[in-house]
Parts: structure tokens; sequence; C-alpha cells
């Protein structure tokens, strides 16, 4: 067992079920949805991201390539979500929420091509 | 690159993963602590805000409470924060530096600059592998004619060396193993512009090694290879090297043929050294008698095998027989530095010695005791350290040989004049000494004192495009036009045109009535403003006009239509 692998897996894992979390719900309810689990599916994204950093094989370029596209889509619903909050007069409105929770879909698709590609390189290791 | 990218990539996993984990706290536990408005009632932190102010808390500490003061609670929470952000920080910059400094990845950076500059040279170059003596002179010798070169060494010291020796041009220089394929693809093996491949260093098997790389990865580049033993060298023959060097067999079978004939090696001597030296007085070997030989090791053996064919007497000092072998003659047992050795092999008869031994404080010892018994002795010594060249001048050795300078002036003179070679070949087998002995005049002559110039001519478009201009017109030019100056036709150009290449034929002092076209190959020699006025004449139409007919004529495409205007306009 190697401890590396453990950690890693771990972190790809709890990021695909946290964004799953923040995910579920109307799409266009603010009460489905909680600021603090984006912020903690955010904050293991990038960690899961650094995991990744020099990996020099094929599978840990493409790897990178969707964290970096789940980081990518986090980051622009948590931007929705401040601007939308703290610098505009309407607030948190039901199409905004939706725009939020829509990119956090995307980046769950990510995520789980991310887990799949780990279970693919752990059923073609066997080892 | 790669290399690069993901060395600092891996590197800074750890300082990062750390830095996003302390920020992450430090924003949730701003969040969570209660915090009262402007107010004073209870209100909570968002989200936003705690990033806000964690961004510029551990890099502007003091900026203030934002935004609205902060409760006690926070004032705790926030006090802590800001020792373990700050630490995280220290630690991820420290981590970088570090980083920088790791002799690793300054390794891959000099080697990427390396393949870089590389692979940007636009010129054509030889790739020397081994920058010791051999190497460094040899560079030097290249970089006079403004050849370029690109040099491996394994020694970092002598990388640096060649960083610090200010050369008038760029020498790319890499440290590593020139064993390595890779090491030789960085250099620039593969690169179209190669000319050669030149293998110095002073392993037998690393040279071995570099020749077949290089003929198994760019098959067309022209390899070049020092050899100390017959082994190494009939392998190295074996796949096509196209010149061994062996620094020992070059020397001796260089004595034996001076033995033999003077002039002609004065000649060689001279078109092949550096033009512009003092030239130097002909030695006259012995012509018959006896010689002692110290030391029969690689140099010994090989001088005995060229004296012994010249038909010498010979009688060989040896320390160790046992080891290096005992020629026919027998073997007087001894260094040599002593007297009685030295006349047990008779040396009050002998009319020459070769000291050569492979330490230098032996040979020098061996040449003053020898002097001193027999002042009238011809004397070889070998050098092997060309940091005693001082103490061979003054001993008083009519021949120093140096393994390291004979290879690089071989090679050297193989590199830029190969036609040199080729006239040396013709003359050792056509022409005699009354031939070498006339031109040497001629030259004497030419230069006043110095040492020739010796430079080659290829009639093509890069080289001579005025000459191709002037065939395609039709016009003949002989090789005394070449030979005229052009800003004064009626005088000659101080230079001897030495060999004329046309198609398969040779001929070597070629008349100045010779007609020469595209294609031919010239060697001249003579004082070296003479080839920078040739110069003119091959590349300049109107100076190339005016050698021809003595006039200056308008030669542009659009004054030559309006001279044919102008002298129609004149016909009317």
């Amino acid at each position: 067992m190697n401890p590396e692998k453990v950690v890693f897996g771990f972190f790809i894992v709890l990021a695909l079920t946290l964004n799953f979390g923040f995910f579920v719900g109307e799409i266009d309810n603010p009460d489905h949805h909680h600021a603090w689990e984006l912020f903690f599916v955010v904050v293991v994204n990038m960690i899961a991201t650094v995991l990744k950093f020099g990996d020099r094989t094929q599978m840990g370029a493409v790897l990178l390539a969707t964290s970096l596209v789940a980081m990518l889509q986090l980051l622009a619903a948590s931007l929705i979500w401040t601007i939308a909050a703290h610098a505009t007069e309407t607030g948190l409105t039901p199409s905004i929420m939706a725009s939020i929770v829509s990119l956090s879909g995307g980046a769950m698709i990510a995520n789980v091509v991310s887990v799949v590609l780990l279970v693919i390189e752990t059923v073609l290791l066997r080892r | 690159m790669d290399t690069i990218f993901f060395l600092v990539l891996r590197r800074m996993r750890t300082p990062l993963l750390t830095l996003i984990v302390v920020y992450a706290i430090a924003m949730a536990g701003l969040a969570l602590i209660p915090a009262q408005d402007a107010d004073g009632q209870p209100t909570a932190m968002s989200l936003f805000h705690a990033f806000y102010f964690v961004s510029y808390m551990s890099t502007t500490i003091g900026f203030g409470e934002l935004p609205n003061a902060f409760t006690d609670a926070q004032r705790i929470w926030v006090s802590l924060s800001v020792f373990f952000t700050v630490a995280v920080w220290i630690y991820a910059i420290g981590n970088l530096i570090t980083l920088l400094q790791d002799s690793t990845l300054q390794r891959a950076i000099a080697e990427r600059r390396f393949r870089t500059l590389v692979r940007r040279l636009g010129v054509p170059f030889y790739l020397v592998c081994g920058y010791g003596q051999t190497g460094s002179a040899l560079v030097r010798g290249l970089m006079e004619r403004h050849i370029q070169s690109v040099v491996i060494d394994v020694d970092p010291e002598r990388i640096s060396l060649l960083q610090l020796d200010n050369q008038r041009e760029y020498v790319p220089a890499l440290c590593a193993d020139a064993r390595s394929p890779q090491a030789l693809e960085a250099a620039g093996l593969k690169h179209p512009l190669c000319r050669g491949v030149v293998a110095l260093t002073n392993v037998n098997e690393a040279n071995l090694k570099i020749a077949i790389a290089a003929k198994l990865l760019h098959p067309e580049v022209k390899v070049i290879c020092r050899a100390d033993s017959h082994e190494v060298e009939a392998n190295m023959a074996s796949f096509g090297t196209d010149h061994i060097y062996d620094p020992f067999d070059a020397f001796a079978s260089y004595i034996a043929f001076s033995i033999q004939s003077p002039c002609q090696t004065l000649l060689i001597d001279w078109l092949s050294g550096r033009g512009g030296e003092e030239l130097d007085e002909p030695r006259y070997p012995p012509r018959q008698g006896r010689w002692v030989i110290c030391g029969y090791g690689r140099f010994g053996k090989a001088m005995y095998k060229h004296l012994k064919a010249r038909g010498f007497e010979l009688s060989v000092i040896e320390a160790e027989p046992h080891k290096t072998g005992i020629p026919t003659e027998g073997v007087v047992h001894g260094r040599g530095t002593e007297a009685v050795t030295l006349e047990q092999a008779r040396i009050r008869q002998a009319v020459g010695l070769v000291a050569g031994t492979d330490q230098d404080a032996d040979n020098l010892s061996i040449i003053m005791t020898a002097l001193a018994l027999n002042p009238d002795l011809f004397v070889i010594a070998r050098e092997n350290h060309i940091q005693n060249q001082e103490l061979f001048d003054r001993v008083g050795a009519q021949a120093i040989m140096n393994p390291s300078t004979i290879i690089a002036h071989r090679i050297r003179m193989r590199l830029i004049t190969p036609l040199l070679s080729d006239l040396s070949r013709l003359a050792r087998l056509q022409r005699d000494e009354a031939w070498a002995s006339q031109l040497i005049s001629r030259i004497i002559a030419l230069v006043d004192g110095r040492k020739p110039y010796v430079w080659e001519v290829s009639l093509d478009t890069m080289q001579a495009p005025a000459i191709q201009d002037a065939t395609r017109r039709g016009q003949t030019i002989t090789l005394g036009t070449l030979l005229r100056d052009p800003l004064e036709r009626e005088r000659t150009l101080p230079a001897i045109p030495l060999l004329l290449i046309q198609g398969e034929e040779r001929r070597p002092l070629p008349a100045l009535k010779a007609p020469i076209g595209p294609g031919d190959r010239l060697l001249f020699c003579g004082r070296e403003e003479a080839r920078w006025r040739m110069d003119w004449v091959l590349c300049n139409i109107h100076a190339l006009r005016y050698v021809i007919d003595g006039e200056s004529r308008r030669e542009g495409p659009a004054w030559r239509w309006l001279a044919a205007w102008q002298s129609r306009l004149r016909g009317v």
C-alpha cells in the first residue's frame, strides 16, 4: 500500500462527494446550497490539484487537466456568488443561484472524470 | 524544458499544500467566530470578507480591522493566524529559493540553455569532445579562422575555464559525459550544420564510443579521433572513422620523414604552421649512426620502428623491460637518467638521443646527462605536460614531441586547409627535394621572414560570385587574373598558388596561364593581406572587370541597359 496513493485517492473522491453535496437540491433555491459547502469544495479541489503536480505520466497529465477544469468552474461559481451577495443590490436571486449551481455541476463532471480515470488506472495497474 | 518544469512543480507541492490548508483554516475560523457590526449588534463575517482579510493579513499586518472592528475573540484568532500564515509564506519562499540553488535544477537549466544555443547555430560547426590540452589548442586554432566549435567535457573545471578564457567568439560548452548519446545529441550531433565530430578525450574507450555514436546517429558527419593504441585504432577504422590520429606514431613517422627529406619537411612545417610567426631554422637530423632510445613505451616503440626502417643502429634503455617487451637488439636495464646506463648504451658513439619516458623530470634529466657526455647529440624529447614547455625549450633538444600539440596541429590543418594534406601527399609521392627547396626560396622571398598564411578558395557561388557571373557571360578567367592587385592591376599579389584541383585532376604549383572556372578549388600561400585583396576580385564584379581589362564599366543590369541605349543613340 502506497500512502501517497491513499492521500491522493482520498482528496479526489472527497472533492467529488463535497461537490455533489453542494450540487443536490433545487437548482434555484438558495436554501438548498450552502456557502460553507462551496468553500470546502474549493479548498479540497485546490489540494487535489496541487497533489497532481509533478506527475510525469500521461495519466497524471490528464488528471491535472481535469482538476484544472474543475478549479476554473468552481472559482467562477464562487466569484459570481461573492459579486451577487456583496457587490450588487439585488443579492442572491434564484437565477443567479441557478447559474452558480450549474457551474458547480460542470465542476462535478470534471471531478467524475477524475475519479473514473483514477479507477481505470487502478484496474490497469493490478498490483 | 520538461525536466525543469516537473522538477519545480514536484518540489513546490508540499509548500503549496501547506499554504492552502493554513489559509483555509484561517478563513474558516474568521467566518465562524461571532462578530459585531458598527452598532455593536452580533453578526457573522461572511466567507468573502474572511478571504479578503486573510489575503492581506499576513502580507500587510496592521492594515486595520475590516469591515467592522473586531471582537476580542476574533483578535485572538487573527493573532494566531498571523504567525502561522507568515511562517508558511517564509517556508514556501525559502523552498523556492533552495530549489533554484539546487544543483540538479541548475544543471538542467544549463543543459537547456546549451541545447537552445546549439539548435540556433546558423553556421557550420565542429563538435569537440574533450577540452584538455589538445581540445583547447584545437578550439583556439579553429577560432582564429572563424570556425565555430561546440565543446563537451566531463570536467566542470575545464568548462568554466573555457568560459573564463575570454574567447573572441562564443563557444557553447556543456559539462557532460560525451560517452552518452544524449549529451552528443544535445551538442548538435544531429544538427544539419554539424560538419564533424572530433573525439579528443584522454580515454581511448571514450573516443571509441563517441566515434561509434557519431557514425550511427549521423552517418554523413566527418569523425576524427585520437587513439593511443593500435587496437583501438583498428577498431575505429573498422566502422569507417574518417581520420584517426596516434600522436606517437605521427611524430615518429614525421621524424623519420624529416631525416629522409628535410626540405619537404620544412616546407610542410611552414605551410601548416600559423601564418605570421617567425620562420624557424631548418633542422637536419643525422642521416646515419647510432641512436639511443630511452623508454620503450608507446613513443619509444614508434620511434624504434621508424628509425629501424631507416637502417639506423639502435640501443634501447628501459627500466621495466618485462612490462614493455624487449627489442631484438636487447635492452639496457635502467632509466637512462644515470651516466652509467647511458655509457652502457654507448652514448659517446651515438648521433641521436630519444628521451621518451612518460615522466617529464626523467626526460629532462636524461637529456642533461647525455649532453654532458656527448654534446653533439641530436636530441628528441617527449614532453608530457605543456606546463613544462619552458624547461624543454632551454634543455637543448632539437625536436620536442608533445602529443597534444601534435594532434591539435594535425586536426586543425585537416579541418581548415584539407587541400594542404593533399599537397603534402602529392609532394611526397611525386616531387623531390630540389622542388621543395626551390619553393622554399620563393616563399622566403615573398613573406619576409614570417611564416606564410595559407588559405583555400573554392570557386562557388558562396565564395566567388563574381567569377561565377563572369563565366556565365562567357569570359575565360586565368589564375593570373586572380593574382592581380585590384587596386593597381600591374602589381601582382604577394601569394603563390600551391595547388589547383579541377575535377579529378590535381596540379601542384599550377601555371598562371591556367584557365579556371566554377567548381575549381585552389590552395594559396602568401601574405595575409593578399587574401583580403583577392576576396575583392572573387566577390566584386567591378574589381574583377578591372583586373581583367583595366576598365571600370557600368555593370548593373539597369546601367548596362542605359549604356546600350546611349550607344544606340550615338549610332543614330
